[in-house]
């Protein structure tokens, strides 16, 4: 297998909250490729959501180094100026701005940036993430709680990133949306050829969407654990069903409740 | 997709029977303290020169309605001057309290004594270097609505969901778009709940203000000061109900248009932000 070239290589990293005496991550090393779908799953307090902050450029680093590459060299195209690492990320509640409409949300992450808005785009966007062109007009207190996590999705696809950073996305709603809101990120992630970073406490999400999981423990553990997963040819109905998963499953769990 | 939005009928129900509950029980206790007051005047035989009856005071206030009215307008108007002064003044002193925690500890404790400091206090410098009349009416008025606003404003654009922050700065926002496209919008609420609570303020400073910086025209404050001269009660009764109409009123018009405002505009409430008592669940 020849490995893809990492989008993130963190080395060392150490991050320190304020004046506390220990260290929220300490001494975390991880080289992500290109077109990975990565789960860090691990105890609350472990630091996984930091960790998905350092990599989005939310959260600096008290040492060590993060690197983050856009684009292979020989795919930037003319003037060969670095290109800008473009990250999606997608929160444990909705964050949508409650005055503005869905399509209006959408535009948000363009009228930041540079780009230009163009709504036909955004609509087939909406479209893409499960939601009708006629929720365009709507404001998320006319939405349901699965179509606000549905327009956080879209919205953090609408600058077309590499990468797309999930913090529990789905935590807050119940298991039949899950379901359906895991499957869309798979599709998206294989259609869009994303890299993408899930943080999650839940293990069966984990074993079912990613091509690896790594088990973050508190500092100063760090990663005790990382699984790559095999992904066969199945339907998501199967592949829920499948023996495969259920053994995955309990290697996680002995990896992070060691008996 | 089966996930769709629920109206829901049930919601919008107890919310009208609430509000109107809101009206008619206050209403309903008036009545009763009018009553009593009414049955008391009788019983006791009290003189209408120490305690005239509700019945006199109606009497009075349809006798002096020209005056009231012209007079309440007055206020009105001087009022809702020292209102618009006060929310222009307050929103930018809140802009730039939210903007820098040094600005904020340097400023909060003078914004603090114009809440605290007397009217009478302040009358004279007024007097000196506005005069007598409107205009120092309306100072007046605007001194007393500017604390409200500046505080509830200033919370506002601090008190923003940090997640909506990381948001911002994750498309690397700048300090002004943060300021205009997240903070400005997210205050809202609070802006209109600080300008509820200003509207009474308000018009207090401006019946105040005639009090102690006015020039004698027409306005309720004067008229208190001329009925409680000439020692017809009836008629002081009757300015002094003008005058607490004239709050209610400004007080229930804010908050109907900044809630309709906020509902249809901008999709929002007052929510938790009302200043009011709570109807408890």
């Amino acid at each position: 297998m020849t490995a893809n070239p990492a989008i993130y290589s963190l080395r060392e990293a150490v991050v320190h909250f304020g004046d506390l005496k220990r260290p929220v991550l300490q001494q975390i090393s991880l080289r992500i490729p290109r077109g990975q779908f990565l789960t860090v799953v691990g105890p609350s307090g472990c630091g996984k959501s930091t960790l998905l902050r350092v990599l989005a450029g939310l959260q600096s680093l008290s040492g060590g180094e993060l690197e983050r590459s856009a684009v292979p060299a020989s795919v930037v195209s003319g003037g060969g100026a670095a290109a800008e690492l473009r990250a999606g990320f997608v929160f444990q509640q909705p964050a949508l701005l409650p005055w503005r409409t869905a399509l209006q949300n959408l535009r948000l992450p363009l009228e930041l940036g540079a780009g230009s808005p163009d709504d036909e785009r955004l609509l087939g966007l909406l479209e893409q993430v499960g939601l009708s062109r006629a929720d365009a007009s709507k404001r998320p207190g006319q939405l349901s709680g699965g179509m606000q996590m549905r327009l956080s999705l879209a919205r953090a696809l609408v600058h077309d990133p590499q990468v797309l950073l999930l913090d529990e996305p789905f935590a807050a709603v119940d298991d039949f949306l899950r379901m359906k809101l895991q499957d869309s990120v798979r599709s998206l992630h294989d259609s869009r050829g994303l890299t993408t970073i899930l943080v999650t406490h839940n293990l069966q999400e984990a074993a079912y969407l990613s091509d690896r999981v790594v088990v973050l423990q508190p500092a100063p553990r760090g990663i005790t654990a990382d699984f790559s997963v095999e992904r066969s040819r199945l339907s998501p109905a199967e592949r829920r069903r499948a023996p495969e998963q259920f053994e995955f499953l309990q290697q996680l769990s002995a990896a992070l409740f060691p008996s | 997709m089966s996930e769709r939005t629920e109206t829901r009928p049930a919601d919008i129900r107890t919310t009208a029977a609430r509000s109107l509950t809101d009206v008619l029980v206050p209403l309903l206790v008036l009545a009763l303290l009018l009553a009593a007051w009414q049955c008391a005047v009788w019983w006791w035989r009290i003189s209408p020169v120490l305690l005239p009856g509700p019945g006199a005071v109606l009497a009075a206030c349809w006798k002096i309605r020209v005056s009231l009215l012209e007079s309440a307008l007055r206020t009105a108007l001087a009022a809702l001057t020292g209102l618009s002064i006060s929310i222009v003044l307050g929103t930018l002193t809140a802009f730039a309290f939210s903007q820098s925690a040094l600005v904020r500890r340097a400023l909060y404790p003078y914004a603090v004594l114009l809440q605290t400091v007397p009217i009478i206090a302040i009358a004279p410098i007024v007097i000196v270097s506005l005069g007598r009349g409107f205009s120092s009416v309306a100072v007046v008025s605007a001194i007393l609505g500017l604390f409200p606003i500046i505080t509830s404003t200033t919370t506002g654009l601090l008190q923003v969901d940090a997640m909506l922050l990381d948001l911002f700065r994750l498309y690397r926002a700048s300090r002004w778009q943060m300021l205009l496209k997240l903070r400005v919008p997210a205050a809202l609420p609070y802006l209109i709940s600080g300008i509820r609570i200003a509207s009474g303020s308000s018009i207090v400073g401006a019946i105040v203000g005639e009090f102690f910086v006015g020039d004698g025209t027409p306005g309720l404050g004067s008229l208190i000061q001329r009925k409680s001269a000439s020692l017809v009660l009836s008629e002081l009764y009757a300015t002094v109900g003008a005058a607490t109409v004239l709050g209610t009123l400004v007080f229930g018009l804010i908050t109907v248009l900044g809630e309709t405002v906020l509902q249809r505009r901008f999709g929002m409430s007052l929510g938790g932000r009302v200043s009011g008592p709570q109807s408890g669940d």
